[in-house]
Parts: structure tokens; sequence; C-alpha cells
């Protein structure tokens, strides 16, 4: 439940393995840590997008709305840090994330997030690799989809 | 006004004057006798042949005689403080009364110069004149007539003395008189003169500090303090250099008189020490001469000091009501005369040949003729140098009417007085003016034109004949100035129904309710609020309680527990500082609270915390910038203190630091942990066991509390109302989670909702009026400022609303929302609406379109148009 507890936990997440703890620890001080009851969203699509979050513990689904409501195209955890490139980029949210049980999340300002990406370039290195990778990951189902269609085109 | 100080003196204050002077003159006999008797004393009861003394009439013993002579000289010690008292004190009262008098006089003349006045004459001018070139004029008054009757009557008096003794020798006293009164005044008419220019560039110096002061933004956005610092500095010299000029001529002349004085000593010495060794005079005659002349000095001295003193309270006066005097000044019966009886504000509003304007360049009217029938809703369009501004300004007696002329019904309308034009009309420029004060205050200004006396807590008959004494205002500030027959109701929950009314249609009700949802009751209104209040915080506990969901968001206040979401400052004290003596954030200065934390040993483990806290802060902010936002929004310790607080940890260890005496580290130490929230900081540093031992701590620094310190703080108490809090957290009564999601948004929703159902909306809107803002109402934004100004204007239902551009600043969906709503409230009645929308047109009954000071067009919108086309043109052109 402490401040070192908080920057432990961050230091077990691949994006900031490699920043000096005290920096996480100042990265977990200027962070709210909130707890969510299950069903409650972290943040909705459409929201000015202000904060990234890490979660502590819990479990939330990332929800895209569709015609009929809403559905469900990922499932984050323990670890998962969710909301970062709205604030990377200042869109407002893509997606909605809920909690899908009980949740304790580190939200951390956009601030706090630029705050430690100008002071330890690895961090945006290790953002840029997963940026390329969910890019090389849309590009596949991308053209896995247009091949879809295309037999599709010629039934 | 009196044109001259003595002028003004004599009319006002001419039987005290007489009484200072009787006054001074009767003491005088008796200043005669104690100056005399120790010489009697010393010659007669002391020297002398021994035996009894005759002592009015009766024979006493030597010693008696001695002590019957020291009693009168007591007597007579007590005697002149008295009458010396007595006098300064009524100088005092005299001079005050005619200072208040003159003072009361300038500030009503500033309420009716004319508008153009106030370009010649700055703000800072006005202060600088008002409150200080005339404070020296009351000193004065008291002196006008005593001092020269006085001083030139010791004068003369010892002349008359010397003449009678020795003719010859009172020639010789006078003999150089002559010469100064020749000599002085030339040189003191120089000395005036710079007196002058003195009060000049005092003023010009006002009046650069006033400008700077409101110009300060654009000073340093321009950086342009340099060539201010340069000018200011520039007319600092000149005040200098004409100070220098008045010392050199002013000490001079002080020279020279007393070398004139000392001139006759050489002649009595030279003169009359040659016709002693020529056996004419004996030594003992010239040794009287020097000894009378002596006696003069201090007459003349003070004469002299008069004269000069007279010289300059003159030229003040005199420079300062030349300045009020403006041509064209507002007439006195223009604001104090009733309205006419027959007035009759419906009929026909007719203009001829009306030129309205200061300055040609500035447009204005120019020959305008137009006729229109009231009631109506008139649309006044025209570019910028229309003149249709002017008018509305001229109706309000706001510009200066040139010739033509502008009637209802045949009957002047500029001529009208205040009580008209400000009251059955009502005025809203922009931007309007709004006053220091609450927000009901101004709304209700607009009604404040006569008052009725006060019940309680008003001025006394002291304060009343006083007032009288000085010609100032007989009415009572504090009395209830409310008109509210005029706007036709009969009490003043009456009069909130109206406030209400109109704060909706101004749209300023919502800014009204979380003004008032934030803000502090005022003592007088709190009893009634209280119960209300206290209602709705248990409704809202029970609304917490019900939903597990929403009852972990808030941490209620509970004496007996620690609050997890509260500093531990707040927890300590558990309640709101009445006195910011009290504030949280002095907590660790206060010596009650460190006794108290002493006694229950409880200061060493806070000290200890205080370290840890004090490693974290340098730990997690040593390396960033010293201006780095975080140290503002995260640290405990600020840029700036933290080399202290690393040099402190430095030093000694978490033991140590535990084991510090009281002293200025054990104090740093204490007020970084008095700022620990556990729930924000999560540094685990406030166990349950020390929780607890801080709850006793709350209680027991209470009991410790003298009465005194207990009434400087409102105490968190669940069944009572806190005065020291605002409404919302009186309702709220506890801390928003800190550490659940959303937790502030979803309990504001809940109180919204409590307000609701308990119909407490229209309270909180009440306490919300009672918010001060500030002066000039700096503390609303200027829309809000604006839609007081329009709400003022609205609540006496006025017969005439002249909107000025009033809209102006809003943006222009919210201009029209305010269009609709002031024209709906004004229906049945006349508006006149300058504005620059000509789309607006159909909105209205009349149009007058204004080009060049003249009413080229007039009738409804669809006449107009299909006169003038596309009114877009006449509204953008010149």
């Amino acid at each position: 439940m402490s401040l070192d507890d908080d920057a432990q936990v961050l230091k077990n997440i691949p994006l900031f393995s490699k920043v000096e703890p005290t920096k996480l620890k100042l990265l977990a001080f200027t962070s709210e840590r909130l707890n969510f009851l299950a069903g409650d969203a972290l943040f909705a699509e459409g929201d000015t997008a202000d904060a990234a979050f890490i979660i502590l513990d819990g479990e939330a689904a990332v929800e895209v709305r569709s015609d009929g409501g809403f559905v469900e195209v990922a499932r984050v955890g323990r670890n998962d840090i969710v909301g970062e490139i709205a604030i990377l980029c200042d869109i407002p949210r893509t997606a909605t994330v809920r909690a899908r049980s009980d949740l304790v999340a580190l939200r951390v300002s956009k601030d706090g997030f630029f705050h430690l990406v100008t002071q330890f370039p690895q961090v945006g290195i290790e953002i840029m690799a997963e940026l390329a990778a969910r890019l090389h990951h849309t590009t596949q189902a991308l053209t896995a989809a247009r091949a879809q269609l295309d037999i599709g085109a010629d039934v | 006004m009196q044109r001259s100080l003595f002028g003004f003196v004599r009319a006002y204050s001419w039987p005290q004057q007489l009484a200072i002077l009787a006054l001074t003159l009767t003491s005088l006999p008796f200043f005669y006798l104690w100056v005399e008797l120790p010489k009697r004393i010393v010659d007669d009861a002391l020297g002398g042949p021994p035996g009894p003394r005759d002592f009015f009439g009766i024979e006493l013993a030597r010693l008696d005689y001695l002590l019957a002579l020291c009693f009168v000289f007591l007597a007579l010690v007590i005697v002149n403080g008295v009458f010396k008292y007595v006098i300064n004190v009524y100088k005092g009262v005299v001079g005050e009364r005619m200072l208040r008098r003159l003072r009361y006089e300038l500030y009503h003349r500033i309420l009716r110069f004319p508008p153009s006045h106030f370009r010649v004459v700055s703000q800072g001018q006005l202060v600088q004149m008002v409150n200080a070139e005339v404070e020296p004029l009351g000193g004065f008054i008291g002196d006008a007539y005593a001092v020269p009757a006085y001083q030139g009557g010791m004068l003369l008096t010892i002349l008359a003395f010397m003449f009678v003794q020795n003719p010859f020798m009172g020639l010789a006293a006078v003999v150089l008189y002559p010469l100064q009164i020749a000599v002085i005044p030339p040189l003191q008419r120089q000395v005036n003169e710079l007196g002058k220019q003195r009060v000049r560039q005092v003023r010009v110096l006002a009046e650069r500090i006033g400008e700077s002061a409101s110009g300060v933004d654009d000073i340093r956005a321009n950086d342009a303090t340099a060539y201010e610092r340069a000018r200011f500095a520039d007319e600092l010299g000149r005040v200098f250099f004409i100070r220098l000029g008045i010392y050199r001529k002013k000490f001079f002349i002080k020279f020279l008189n007393n070398f004139l004085s000392q001139l006759a000593p050489f002649l009595f010495y030279s003169i009359g020490g040659y016709l002693v060794l020529q056996g004419q005079l004996t030594i003992g005659a010239i040794l009287a001469i020097v000894a009378a002349h002596e006696k003069l000095t201090s007459p003349w001295k003070e004469l002299l000091t008069y004269y000069q003193m007279m010289w300059d309270s003159q030229i003040k006066y005199e420079q300062v009501v030349n300045q009020f005097d403006p041509p064209a000044l507002r007439p006195r019966h223009a604001q104090e005369a009733p309205p006419p009886a027959d007035l009759e504000l419906t009929g026909r509003l007719a203009a001829s040949g009306l030129y309205v304007g200061e300055d040609e360049a500035e447009g204005g009217l120019k020959g305008a003729r137009f006729a229109l029938d009231l009631p109506a809703h008139v649309a006044l369009l025209g570019g910028h140098a229309g003149g249709h501004s002017e008018l509305l300004r001229a109706m309000v007696g706001l510009a200066p009417v040139q010739s033509g002329s502008l009637t209802i019904n045949d009957r002047e309308i500029t001529k009208l007085p205040e009580s008209v034009t400000g009251r059955r009309f009502a005025y809203v420029g922009n931007p309007a003016h709004v006053f220091a004060g609450s927000l009901r205050h101004n709304l209700v200004y607009g009604l404040k034109h006569h008052p009725r006396p006060a019940e309680e807590g008003g001025r006394g008959p002291r304060e009343d004949a006083e007032a009288k004494a000085s010609a100032n205002s007989p009415h009572d500030s504090a009395g209830d100035w409310i008109d509210y027959a005029e706007i036709g109701v009969s009490h003043a929950e009456a009069l909130d129904d109206r406030l209400l009314e109109v704060l909706e249609t101004v749209r300023l009700s919502r800014d009204v309710y979380v003004l008032g949802l934030r803000g502090r009751v005022q003592p007088e209104r709190a009893p009634a609020v209280a119960k209300r209040i206290l209602a709705a915080r248990h409704r809202l506990a029970e609304r917490l309680a019900a939903d597990a969901r929403l009852a972990r968001l808030v941490e209620p206040f509970d004496p007996a527990r620690y609050n997890d979401n509260a500093t531990v400052a707040e927890n300590l004290l558990f309640g709101a500082p009445l006195d910011p003596v009290w504030s949280t954030d002095r907590l660790a200065a206060n010596s009650l609270v460190r006794k108290v934390l002493a006694e229950l040993d409880l200061d060493a483990e806070l000290r200890r915390i205080g370290w840890q806290l004090a490693a974290t802060m340098v730990e997690l902010f040593a390396d960033l910038p010293p201006d780095h936002e975080y140290f503002r929004r995260f640290s405990f310790i600020g840029a700036d203190d933290l080399p202290e607080y690393r040099e402190l940890i430095g030093r000694v260890d978490a033991d140590e630091a535990a084991r510090l005496a009281d002293g200025p580290d054990a104090e740093r130490l204490l007020a970084l942990t008095m700022q620990l929230i556990p729930a924000r900081h999560r540094l685990g540093l406030v166990e349950d066991a020390l929780q607890e031992r801080l709850v006793q701590a709350r209680h027991r620094l209470r009991q410790r509390m003298s009465e005194a310190d207990r009434a400087r703080i409102a105490f968190f108490e669940p069944e009572a109302f806190n005065r020291g809090a605002s409404l919302q957290d009186n309702i709220l009564f506890g801390r928003i989670a800190l550490d659940q999601a959303n937790a502030e948004h979803i309990v504001l929703e809940e109180i919204a909702g409590v307000i609701d159902e308990l119909g407490l909306r229209r309270l909180i809107v009440q306490v919300g009026l009672d918010s001060e803002v500030g002066l000039g109402g700096i503390r609303l934004g200027l829309q809000l400022r604006q839609k007081l100004a329009l709400g003022r204007a609205l609540v006496r239902r006025p017969d005439w609303l002249l909107l000025d551009d009033s809209l102006a600043l809003f943006e222009r969906a919210e201009q029209e929302r305010l269009r609709d709503r002031l024209l709906e409230a004004s229906r049945g009645r006349t508006v006149l609406w300058v504005h620059t929308r000509p789309e607006w047109t159909d909105a209205f009954d009349r149009v007058l379109v204004f080009e060049g000071g003249q009413v080229t067009a007039a009738g409804t919108p669809g006449e107009v148009s299909a006169r003038k086309g596309d009114l877009a043109t006449v509204a953008a052109g010149a």
C-alpha cells in the first residue's frame, strides 16, 4: 500500500524497468492511487485524455462502442498500462476501459508521464517499440481482413 | 466655494474662531502670573529682609509665605495646563470639522463633475488633493486667528511696555522692523511660487503612481519598467529641486530675519556703549533694553512662522479649490430635486436639432431629429460615429447637450433631475461598474436613494450632531436605504424573490448558487441557515450509508476518529480556523500545540516522521530544477528551502531528530509532519497507534485552549453548523476519499441531489448573494460583473431601459439568450438599445438608424430595411 510498494510494482513493468528507483518513486508520489469497483470506468471513449493508468491489481476490459453497445476488444490486468497512447498524441479516448473486478490503479497524469519520458529516453524508446509492435499487429490484422474481403469478393 | 482660505474659515467657523481667541486672551493673565511668580518667590520670600510678609492682606510668617506662594504656583501650573489642554482640543475640533466640511464638499463636487472633467483631472490627482493636500489645513485653521492675535498682542504689549519705560528704548527695538517688513515679503512670494509648483508636481507624481499601478500588466508586457522607472526618477528629481529651492529661500528668510533681529543688539551695544562711555546713558538702561528686545524675539518668530504657514495653506487651498470648480459642474438641484409629480414617461419621445457631445471629432449627435411613440422596444443602430450612444448618455446626463431639444411629451429630458434619470431610467454601459460589497448590495444599489433610520447600530446623536456641524450628509449610511415601494414589494423576503427572479433573467443563478455553496455564511444569517444545512448533512449521510458504493467515497468527520484524508494539522485542530492565528499551516509554530504534543510524548515521534519526510523529499526532488512545477504541486518543501532541509538531515539522523530540543529545527520538522495526508501521500508514516494518540492530542488541545482561543476556531461537531466552513463542506461534513476513483464528481452530484430534495437551492442562492465581489468587482469575471450590472438595472423595473451596447463582451449565443430575456422582462415598457447587430432588428418594435450624428431612417424593422436596404453596411460604416 505504500509508496515504496508502488515503486516496486512500477519497476516490474517492462516499460519502466530501466528507470532509476528514485524516479519511479517520484512518479508514484506524483500519481494518485485509486480504487475502482467492478463496473466503474477508468475512462470512457470520447473523454479528453489527461492521464494514463497503471493497473496494480484487478482486471479491466477495453471496450469500443458498436451499434448494439460495447464490444470487448482486449483484457488488461496487473502491471498493464492503459491510456498512454491518447495522452501522447492529444486525441480523445478511443476506447472505454472498465473494471471487471475491483481494481486498484495508479493514475499517472499527463505531466508526470511526459516528465518521465523527457528525463529517460529509454522510456520513450520502450513506448516506440510498443507502438511499433501494435502497428505491426494492426497491419497484419488489416492484411488478413483484406485477404478475407478479397476472398469474399471472389466468391 | 470660497476662493480664499480665510473666506472659507470666516464663512464656516467665525464664532468658533472668536471663541478660541477669547479663551486664549482669558488665559493670558494666568500665564503672566505664572511667569512672574518665581521672581516673587526668589526676591520676596527668599530674599529681602526677615520678618512676616503680606499675602493678600493676611500677614504670614516667612516660611508660611513661601509655602503659600509655592501652592499658588502649583495652582497656576494646573490652571495653565488646563487652559492649554482646552484650547488645543478646541482648536483641533474646529480644524477637524472644517477639514471634514472641506473634504465632504470636494467629494460632493467629484460626484457632480461633468464627465469630461475626469479627462482633465486624473484619479490619482483627486486622491492626492482630497487626502493629502488639504490635510495640513486642519491644523492651520485652528490657528488662523488665534496665533496672529495672541502673538501680535504679546508683541504689541511688550512694545507698549518698552515705550512707556523709555521711548528711546522702544524706538531702538523696532527700528529694524520696517526693513524686515520690506525685505521678507518679496522673498516669501518666491517661496510661494515654488510652493505652488511643488503642489502641482506632487500631483503629477500621484498620477504617475496611479497610472503605473493600473497599467502594470502592460508595462511589464512591453518591458518598459526601465523607462517607467526613469520617468518616475525624473519626476522625483523635479520635486527634489523644487524642494531644495524652497529650503534655500525659506531658510534664507529665517537667516535674514535672525540677522536683522541680532542687528538690534549690535546697535544697542555699539551706539548705546558709546553713549555710556560718553556718560549719557547708564549701563542698567542698556541691559534693560537688551532684555526687552530678547522678549520680543519669541513672538516675532512665531509670527513669522505663522506668516509662512499661512501662505503655504492659502496656496494649497486655492490650488485644490481651482481643480474642483470646473465649468458645467452639475448643479446641486439636479441631484437633490424630487421627481416632478406629473411626469409621464409614455407618449411622444422627440428630438430636434439635437447636438450632443463634447468634441467635434469624437462623433456625437449633430442636429439629430426623430420622433417615436413610447412604450416601445427600440433598436438604435449605427456605426461607431453614429452618435446613438451619445443619445442614451445625454438622457441620463452623462453627455452634454450643446443645443436642440430632446423631449418626452414636450418636457426636456435633459433637465430632469437624477431622481428621474437614475430611478425610472436604467442605463447600463459597457462595461458597467460594479462596486465593492456583496452581490446583493450591487443588485439593490439602484434602489438606494433615501434611507429610513437604522433600527440599531446606526449613527448615534453624537455622530449626527457632528455631521451637522460639518455640513456633511444628514443621512445614515447604515440605515435601510432600499426603496421597497419602488419595486412594489413590502419586505425583505419579497425583495429576495425579486432578486432571484432577476438573477434568473440575466442568467446568473447558477453562478450565484456555486458562490453560495462554496461561500461561508455571514454570522447574522447563520441561525436561519444552520438548521436546514444540518438537515442536509444528515440526509447526505443517510444517502451515503444506504449505498456501500457511495459510503466508501466520503470519510466523515468523527471527533473520536482520525481522518485519513485530512492533514495531521487538520486532524489535530479538528475545526475551521476563524482567525488566521489558528490557520493549519501555523500550527507547528503554535506554542500551545507544541506543549500538548510534548505532554503526550508525541513530539519526538512527529519529529522523527518529519525527518523521514524531509529525507524522502530530498531524495525525490533533489535533482529537479528549482523552478520545476512539481515543487509547487507536490513537494512538502519549497525549492528554496530544500538545501536547508538537506543540511538538517545531513547533520542529524532520525533518532537525533527525535531527541531534538524545542527550537527552529524541531519546528521545521514538525511543520512537515503537519502537512501529511496519509491517504494521499502513502508514505506509511502515520500508523494506527499514532493516529489514536493524535486523536487524544486533539481532545487535549481543545481542553487546554483558552476561552478566547476556542472562540477563534469553529470545531467540527456532527450536530452543529460550522460557520468557518463553506456550505458545501458543512453538508459534506467530512473529506472526500482521495483514493477512490471519481469520488469528487459523484459526491458533488449527491450533494446537489440532497439540496434539490430538501429544496435548499433558494437558500444557497441567498447565501451566494452575500458573497463579496471585491473592489470594482475584481473577484468576479468580467462577464459576471456585466450581468450583475444588468441585474441592477432590471431590479427596479425601469420605465426606460437604456442599454449602451451592454452585451458586447458576451459571445454571440449568450448575447441572444440575454437579448430575449431582457426584452421579455421589459415587455410593455420602453427599451432603447444601442447595439451592433443589424440581424436583430426583427426582435424590436422600432428601429432608428444613425449615420454621422443624424437619424437617417426610423420606423418599424420592415420599413427601415425597405428604405435602407442592407443594415449590415450601416452598422459597419462610420
